[in-house]
């Protein structure tokens, strides 16, 4: 077996040493009847060829995306990553490290995790950032539960615009930790008034921009609506590009954001792992969920960085923690460092114009098929189309066309008749002039 | 005439160098770097990207105003970074990691090589069922091997981590709770020993942790255990191999006695990789475990994760699942998104279907094992620790009698009266070219040195760890307790001031004031 260094004379050696006969004298604790005499029935052990060949076998059995043209989003979106972030997350050093608990020989995912936060922090325009979550959706549910701390109340009101999923999540933890939901409905036109829905309970007002169907909207009315009722402004984001090209939820007053990262540095992955980004206020932060890096001297007085304020966290805290989180999404925070530090100020605005700009083009296109109408007046690189049938057979007929057109309405919200002729689109910078006219071409025939 | 042209040819000896001072403060192949902040200029880029289309901007007047503050660098400048930054770390690449209850073993490179295949990699999680069958049937093979190495009916594959999957597996034993009408159970048992994350994740859950003792040979006080039996225990929470790293015989007997009371048994499944392939949970009795990749099935920890915390549940809880899960039918894989009938999941744990990539790594090392070398593998965990606790009991104190299974515990009576701390203790070991074991956990015991070599250790390896072990215990002993205090000296920094980075917190960069940069 290639992953084992022992000789069958090395454990010989070793039991002996020890000073037992065998290797069940070390199992002896085991009750008789939980022991397995012979392995269990599955195959035995492989050669690296005859994994590849059956692993890649069923990998072989997908379409993947970048085959087909791709116009999928909501809440996960195909950008192109630089050779450079994989080469650099791959190097052992990074790869085979594990949660920086002895800073003194761990100071490079320090501060790669400061960068990181820093970074966060400032995209969204927030004060501060901790070292990531599991996903943007996980991000969202503490995001609440902070809000929920941090007021004293109970009850979040959630967008009709929040990605269904994500108020799935949410409500998961409601329904099992004990707050309040109440979820306005979807907002497919963007133009609902969550402010009438706060009152004196509300801890929170959870709101996505842009919005699941595409919407960029001015949230700092309803920053101020929210604060004056004494209840916490979230903004979800789950296209992290667009900050490059759209006002930040920091400068319309959001209290906390809670992203999905997964846009730079991170592949598709079938949808994990993905990495939760999470800024706030300051003022907040000993109520902040995570890990979090924190600048420092050592014993000579020269710059270091730590894990800090783990006064807020499971390993100390127990059952008092602010959460139970633990391993978080350190590499592929690391992978959304490199990929935003190969960009620079200069690239990151850029690739959100470029998506920005692809998307309008290609809302231009699709909107000149006849029968189809697109709903946003605003939108970032994500927008919502009205088609004259169901969304999810067109979607199945686009594949055969070579396009993957879309998230269609059915799949988001399952058993809601009404969305189900909407279809979720997606371009971003991969997306060509010719790949944009073959999806105009091919859903004018299937339609 | 000089031959040697400028090669040394006589070895120096003589009185030790003095510590080395530098112009540039690199110490070699040690060097220093500064904050992307500080060495970017804007305008630069190490991405090129075409021009951007004059079209007409839909951003509704919200565009952002002003720059973000980031800075520009070359790929050069980027890749020396990170590169220098990779440097600084400890990696199990480098050396044996004997952090205990954390399971640093080797992580193969194939599992890297096929989690980034397109096939997998570039799938969208939204992508129709029809053009994602290999995906699925991925998953459902590696809940297939789940399931046989675990014995039980049912695992749900999404929970992101160990610490999700505690709180999955928590919530179907309040959904099951729920549904038979006994919603009012609240309090979970939870021995002394157990990782943080379990108190906190059955607090979070909305139930009332109660400690149980441990005994004086490390395992649960099966008395005080029963006494704590009564129609309000929802369920036990108990790591098996425990955080001292030892099995718990009683296990069956608690298995049967929770059941009996009315509870149901979740067994944190943090070190299941000492028994795979020799135990099957299913027959200690558990109703819910979950199983860090990342640990048993040696998905890369990356510094802090991703990890995946798939759990496994018995008949009793598998309706309770959440959603979404993989089933097989007639016309292939389906994903099933919402409630179906005879069904009543307790609702979604994360945007999509789990950690696609984390499932395609564990089955990789797991095919690559079979039944045999997974097995093997526990052997070999079970049989290093051993080898470590009797190559070094004369010379520190193991904290409990007996053999240990996938790792060692030792506490800190060896150290009594040198001077020398725990924590002293593990800096020295910086020093010696050796990550530290766990400190200070777990809990019950003083001084906690927890040590964790896992399978992948050669004989060599163990062997030149143990020496150093043995030479600074020795050291200790002799009253060195200076050398301690001031290590570790040969690292990038020394040690740091964990008190002032919590009391006067600095958790980003931000630009030098105007007035600092002018004085500057």
């Amino acid at each position: 077996m290639r992953y084992l260094p022992h000789t069958d004379a090395d454990r010989r050696a070793m039991l002996d040493a020890i000073g037992v006969g065998s290797i069940d004298d070390l199992f002896r604790d085991v009750p008789v009847s939980a022991r397995l005499e012979r392995p269990v029935d599955l195959p035995h052990h492989m050669t690296e060829l005859e994994v590849e060949r059956a692993i890649g076998a069923m990998a072989a059995k997908n379409r993947h995306a970048g085959s087909l043209a791709c116009f999928l989003g909501a809440g996960a979106y195909r950008h192109h990553i630089p050779a450079a972030v994989d080469h650099l997350i791959q190097r052992g050093e990074f790869l085979t490290s594990y949660t920086p608990y002895q800073p003194e020989v761990s100071q490079g995912t320090l501060q790669a995790l400061f960068e990181f936060q820093t970074q966060v922090a400032l995209i969204t325009g927030m004060e501060i950032a901790n070292a990531s979550m599991y996903d943007g959706a996980t991000a969202c549910a503490e995001a609440v539960m902070m809000a929920n701390r941090l007021t004293r109340r109970k009850r979040a009101v959630l967008s009709g615009g929040l990605h269904p999923h994500y108020r799935e999540v949410v409500e998961t933890d409601a329904r099992w930790t004990g707050f309040d939901v109440v979820a306005a409905p979807p907002d497919v036109a963007g133009v609902e008034d969550l402010a009438a829905m706060i009152d004196a309970d509300t801890s929170c007002v959870v709101v996505q921009n842009p919005s699941v169907f595409g919407h960029v909207r001015d949230l700092s009315p309803l920053a101020a609506a929210a604060q004056k009722a004494g209840a916490l402004l979230v903004v979800v984001v789950t296209e992290i590009v667009s900050l490059g090209l759209l006002m930040p939820p920091g400068a319309m007053g959001a209290d906390i954001v809670a992203a999905e990262g997964q846009s730079l540095g991170n592949p598709l992955n079938f949808g994990g792992p993905y990495v939760g980004l999470f800024a706030t206020r300051e003022k907040y932060v000993r109520q902040m969920p995570g890990r979090i890096a924190g600048e420092t001297v050592d014993a000579d007085g020269r710059r270091g960085w730590v894990l800090t304020l783990s006064t807020r966290e499971q390993h100390i805290r127990r059952e008092k923690a602010t959460s139970n989180i633990c391993t978080n999404s350190g590499l592929c925070a690391l992978a959304f460092a490199i990929h935003l530090a190969l960009l620079g100020e200069a690239g990151y605005t850029q690739l959100a114009a470029l998506n920005h700009a692809n998307a309008v083009r290609l809302a231009e296109k699709l909107g000149q098929v006849p029968g189809v109408e697109v709903v946003n007046d605003t939108f970032f690189n994500e927008f919502t189309l009205r088609l004259p049938k169901p969304a999810a057979p067109v979607v199945e007929r686009l594949v055969r066309k070579g396009v993957l057109g879309g998230v269609p309405g059915g799949r988001l919200w399952p058993g809601k008749r009404d969305l189900a002729n909407l279809l979720i689109v997606a371009a971003t910078e991969t997306n060509t002039g010719a790949e944009m006219d073959l999806f105009a071409r091919a859903l004018q025939e299937v339609l | 005439m000089d031959m040697s042209q400028g090669r040394i040819t006589r070895q120096e000896t003589g009185a030790p160098l003095p510590p080395v001072e530098t112009a540039s403060g690199n110490r070699a192949l040690q060097q220093e770097e500064r904050l992307l902040f500080e060495q970017g200029s804007p305008g630069r880029s190490g991405v090129d990207l075409p021009p951007v289309p004059d079209v007409p901007d839909r951003l509704g007047g919200l565009r952002r105003k002003g720059p973000i503050g980031l800075p520009g660098l070359s790929e050069p400048q980027v890749i020396r970074h990170f590169t220098r930054l990779s440097q600084k770390n400890y990696a199990i690449d480098a050396g044996i990691y004997p952090l205990g209850s954390c399971t640093m073993k080797h992580n193969p490179r194939l599992n890297e090589k096929l989690a980034r295949l397109p096939g997998f990699a570039d799938l969208h999680p939204l992508q129709p069922i029809s053009t994602v069958q290999g995906a699925l049937e991925l998953m459902d093979t590696l809940a297939r091997w789940l399931k046989a190495l675990t014995g039980m009916p049912a695992v749900a594959l999404s929970p992101a981590a160990g610490a999700h999957g505690e709180f999955c597996g928590m919530v179907a034993i309040r959904a099951a709770l729920e549904a038979r009408g006994e919603g009012d159970r609240r309090r979970v048992l939870v021995p002394e020993s157990a990782h943080g994350t379990n108190p906190a994740t059955a607090a979070a859950c909305g139930f009332i942790v109660d400690p149980i003792p441990a005994n004086a040979r490390g395992r649960v006080d099966l008395d005080a255990f029963k006494a704590k039996l009564d129609s309000d225990v929802a369920a036990v929470m108990l790591t098996n191999p425990n955080t001292c790293g030892l099995f718990e015989p009683d296990v069956v007997e608690i298995a049967r006695l929770v059941h009996e009371a009315g509870g149901y048994f979740y067994c944190d499944g943090a070190n299941f990789n000492a028994i795979v392939g020799r135990v099957r949970p299913a027959d200690l009795g558990i109703d819910a475990m979950h199983i860090n990749l990342h640990k048993t099935f040696s998905t890369p920890h990356g510094g802090g994760g991703p990890g995946a915390g798939p759990v496994v549940l018995s008949e009793a809880l598998a309706p309770y699942a959440p959603l979404p899960y993989v089933v097989h039918g007639p016309k292939g894989f389906r994903l099933v998104e919402t409630k179906e009938k005879g069904t009543a999941p307790f609702g979604r744990l994360k945007a999509f279907h789990g950690q696609m990539g984390m499932f395609v790594r564990a089955l990789a090392y797991m095919m690559s094992h079979g039944a045999d070398g997974l097995r093997r593998a526990a052997e070999d965990a079970v049989l290093n620790a051993n080898y470590v606790m009797a190559k070094l009991r004369d010379v520190m104190t193991p904290a409990f009698d007996g053999p240990c299974m996938h790792e060692c515990l030792f506490d800190d009576r060896f150290l009594k009266d040198t001077g020398v701390t725990t924590l002293d203790f593990a800096k020295a070991m910086i020093d010696e070219g050796f990550h530290p074991m766990t400190m200070y956990f777990p809990l019950v015991v003083h001084g906690a040195m927890l040590i964790e070599p896992t399978e992948s250790e050669s004989r060599g390896s163990l062997d030149a760890f143990i020496a150093s072990v043995r030479a600074l215990a020795e050291r200790a002993k002799r009253g060195e307790a200076e050398f301690f205090r001031a290590a570790p000296r040969l690292t990038p920094r020394r040690r740091l001031d964990e008190t002032r980075a919590a009391r006067q917190p600095v958790l980003r960069w931000r630009p030098p004031a105007p007035a600092q940069a002018a004085a500057e």
